[in-house]
């Protein structure tokens, strides 16, 4: 479980550190946001910060872009120390999510903006607009101003902004929020592809656990600015390491005993009559629970089973696909169980 | 949708009866004759006007508009970093900072104006300074020419230029700037691309004010110009009081009055082109 995949499928290329924070700590007056923070980000990676609102997530991303200095510790881009350098002079840049877009400039003049910074030629400013246009399927609105435009359209015009430039190291900050569902499936498909076929270097910031799941090679789940755990989408979502991880991410069930929790996803448990004969019981473990069927929800692909456990008050829930044996309907009794392999085991 | 019309109608009353009547009166004894002792004569007539070109009059008219050019430039460079640097004051200050640029008008321009010949006349302060230090002699004449002007000008004037242009630098969203400078902008190329252009609404509405107001300026040249400089508003005032030529004065006016109205007409065109980008909408299609 420790080991970490974080570059699947660039395993044999070597891991070179990008950006590494270390002992940031940041504080707004007397406000603590960030105790204590140590992370090192690798070349061509995408990494995904995951966390309720508030939790420093936006203060990270705008430490890394030089926007705020931490109140202690140091950033390094590419082994330089860039802790107090200004962020025009970092080869770093953010989409932010509230798009702070030019308002008197037009979509185009506002994505050329940063070309023109680096006087990049004109003629190769020209090409990466055209790119970057099509790539946001902003090209008819190249000569609209932000405020003539829907939130999602503005959306794009900053990713377009912040992507043209090419910079080592892009931080996006909710960058697909305001996007419909259709449209969310295109673009996180297009960074995703862009990102891997340039080989740059994400720091994603999203509320969309399906994104993040599905787009990041690693995941940083942030509680009140501490790193709760941080691994490969896979190991987050199998193996939490806290109780707040099992929570935040997905559906969990808990089952408490002594000294410890049991965490198991509801698709990991499984259901059995109260009663059964000897032969079906000998396929599968001893039930550990016995409850009462709540309710049952249809999700499409699956039913939401709820059960009342016997003897308290809580309720778990089971995801039941339809090749299963059995349709549960309420009131129904029914025997909870599970394998071993799937019983995840948090102390906090 | 009756009762508003209803709401608005003493308003409409008073700006009739005290705006509208005077200024078609004004416009009527423009084109009216008089007699040698001052009396208005009506009878239609483009005299006033036509006088209005004579070598002396456009020489007066001239001097005018240079120095409204030069007073308005003064005060925007002036007025600018004075309007940026309240604007930037943490959130406390800036009101005390406000007060301060507007204290000068709870006292009579007439009065201030006075002052200044105070301060500034032969046997005036800082000419009293000078000699006791011992930098000149002689004292200084500071008062009565142009410099004396422009610099009642710009004194009267500049609180109308710092307070659009702090207004418009309040308002400035200032995570813009934090973009520029994410996507490699320096603060002095942020100010040039982002900060002065958002502004620009601020400053062209103090240019108005100041520029018209300068235009009809007849206090300032009048205590601190004395008899050598005339201006416009001068001109105006001795057409009323001294030569009582209400309908030379008249014309006057109104040409004033034409010009400002233009100039408005044209900040309006220029600020509309600026923000809404109307012209741009034709490819919403
Ligand atoms: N300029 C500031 N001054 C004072 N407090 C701030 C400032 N900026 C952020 N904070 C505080 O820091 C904490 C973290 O804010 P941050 O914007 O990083 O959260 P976030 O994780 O990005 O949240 P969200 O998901 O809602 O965007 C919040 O409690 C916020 O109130
Ligand atoms: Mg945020």
């Amino acid at each position: 479980m420790q080991t970490k995949f974080f570059m699947k499928g660039c395993d044999n290329k070597k891991m070179e550190e990008m950006i590494r924070l270390q002992g940031i700590t940041k504080k707004y007056g007397n406000n603590l946001i960030i105790p204590n923070l140590d992370l090192t980000i690798y070349d061509g990676e995408f990494l995904t910060l995951l966390g309720p609102s508030g939790c420093g997530k936006t203060t990270l991303l705008r430490m890394i872009a030089g926007l705020d200095t931490p109140t202690t510790g140091k950033i390094y881009l590419d082994d330089e120390d860039v802790t107090n350098k200004p962020p025009y002079k970092r080869d770093v840049n953010m989409v932010f999510q509230h798009y702070a877009l030019f308002p008197h400039m037009t979509v185009e003049e506002n994505i050329k903006f940063g070309l023109m910074m680096k006087k990049v030629p004109a003629e190769e400013q020209k090409e990466r607009v055209a790119q970057v246009l099509y790539l946001t399927q902003l090209e008819e609105f190249r000569n609209r101003r932000p405020q003539q435009m829907s939130g999602g359209q503005q959306q794009r015009v900053a990713i377009a902004r912040a992507l043209v430039n090419n910079p080592k190291v892009l931080l996006l900050d909710e960058p697909l929020g305001a996007l419909d569902y259709q449209l969310r499936k295109n673009l996180q498909l297009e960074l995703k592809n862009l990102q891997r076929g340039l080989g740059l270097t994400f720091i994603y910031v999203t509320h969309d656990q399906e994104e993040a799941l599905t787009m990041s090679d690693r995941i940083v789940v942030m509680n009140k600015g501490v790193i709760e755990q941080d691994d490969d989408p896979d190991t987050i979502y199998h193996y939490p390491n806290t109780r707040f991880v099992a929570k935040f991410i997905g559906e969990s069930n808990f089952f408490e005993s002594d000294n410890e929790t049991l965490v198991i996803r509801p698709e990991k448990l499984n259901l059995c009559p109260e009663y059964e004969d000897e032969a079906a019981e000998k396929t599968h473990p001893e039930p550990g629970y016995y409850g009462t069927v709540v309710d049952v929800v249809f999700y499409g692909t699956i039913d939401k089973v709820f059960i009342r456990l016997d003897n308290s008050n809580q309720t778990v829930v089971a995801y039941q696909y339809f090749d299963d044996v059995k349709r549960w309907s309420p009131d129904e009794r029914v025997g909870i169980w599970w394998y071993a392999k799937d019983e995840v085991r948090v102390t906090r | 949708m009756k009762n508003g019309k209803l709401m608005v109608a003493p308003a409409m009353l008073w700006l009739s009866i005290f705006f509208v009547i005077p200024l078609l009166i004004v416009v009527a004894v423009s084109f009216a004759g008089r007699t040698p002792y001052g009396q208005i004569i009506f009878e239609f007539t483009t005299d006033n006007y036509l006088r209005f070109l004579e070598p002396l009059y456009l020489q007066i008219f001239a001097d005018t508009l240079i120095v409204a050019v030069i007073t308005t430039v003064a005060t925007i460079i002036m007025g600018y970093p004075l309007a940026y640097f309240i604007a930037r004051l943490p959130k406390k200050w800036q009101q005390p900072g406000l007060i301060l640029v507007m204290i000068p008008f709870w006292i009579n321009f007439l009065i201030r104006s006075y002052a200044w010949v105070i301060i500034l006349r032969t046997q005036g302060v800082v000419n009293t300074l000078l000699m006791k230090l011992g930098l000149i002699d002689q004292p200084l004449q500071m008062l009565y020419n142009d410099a004396a002007v422009m610099l009642g000008m710009i004194y009267a004037l500049l609180p109308f230029m710092v307070l659009p242009i702090y207004v418009s630098i309040e308002q400035l969203d200032l995570r813009l700037l934090e973009a520029a400078s994410d996507l490699g902008a320096s603060p002095l190329t942020a100010f040039r691309k982002i900060t002065l252009p958002l502004t620009m609404p601020g400053i062209a509405a103090g240019t108005i004010l100041v520029f018209i107001s300068s235009l009809g300026m007849f206090v300032v040249p009048d205590v601190m110009g004395g008899a050598k400089s005339a201006l416009i508003g001068n001109l105006i005032q001795n057409q009323f009081l001294a030569a009582r030529d209400w309908p030379f004065g008249s014309a006057l006016s109104i040409v004033l009055a034409v010009m400002s109205l233009v100039l408005i007409i044209l900040y309006y065109r220029a600020l509309q082109s600026q923000e809404g980008g109307k012209a741009d909408a034709k490819d919403v299609a």
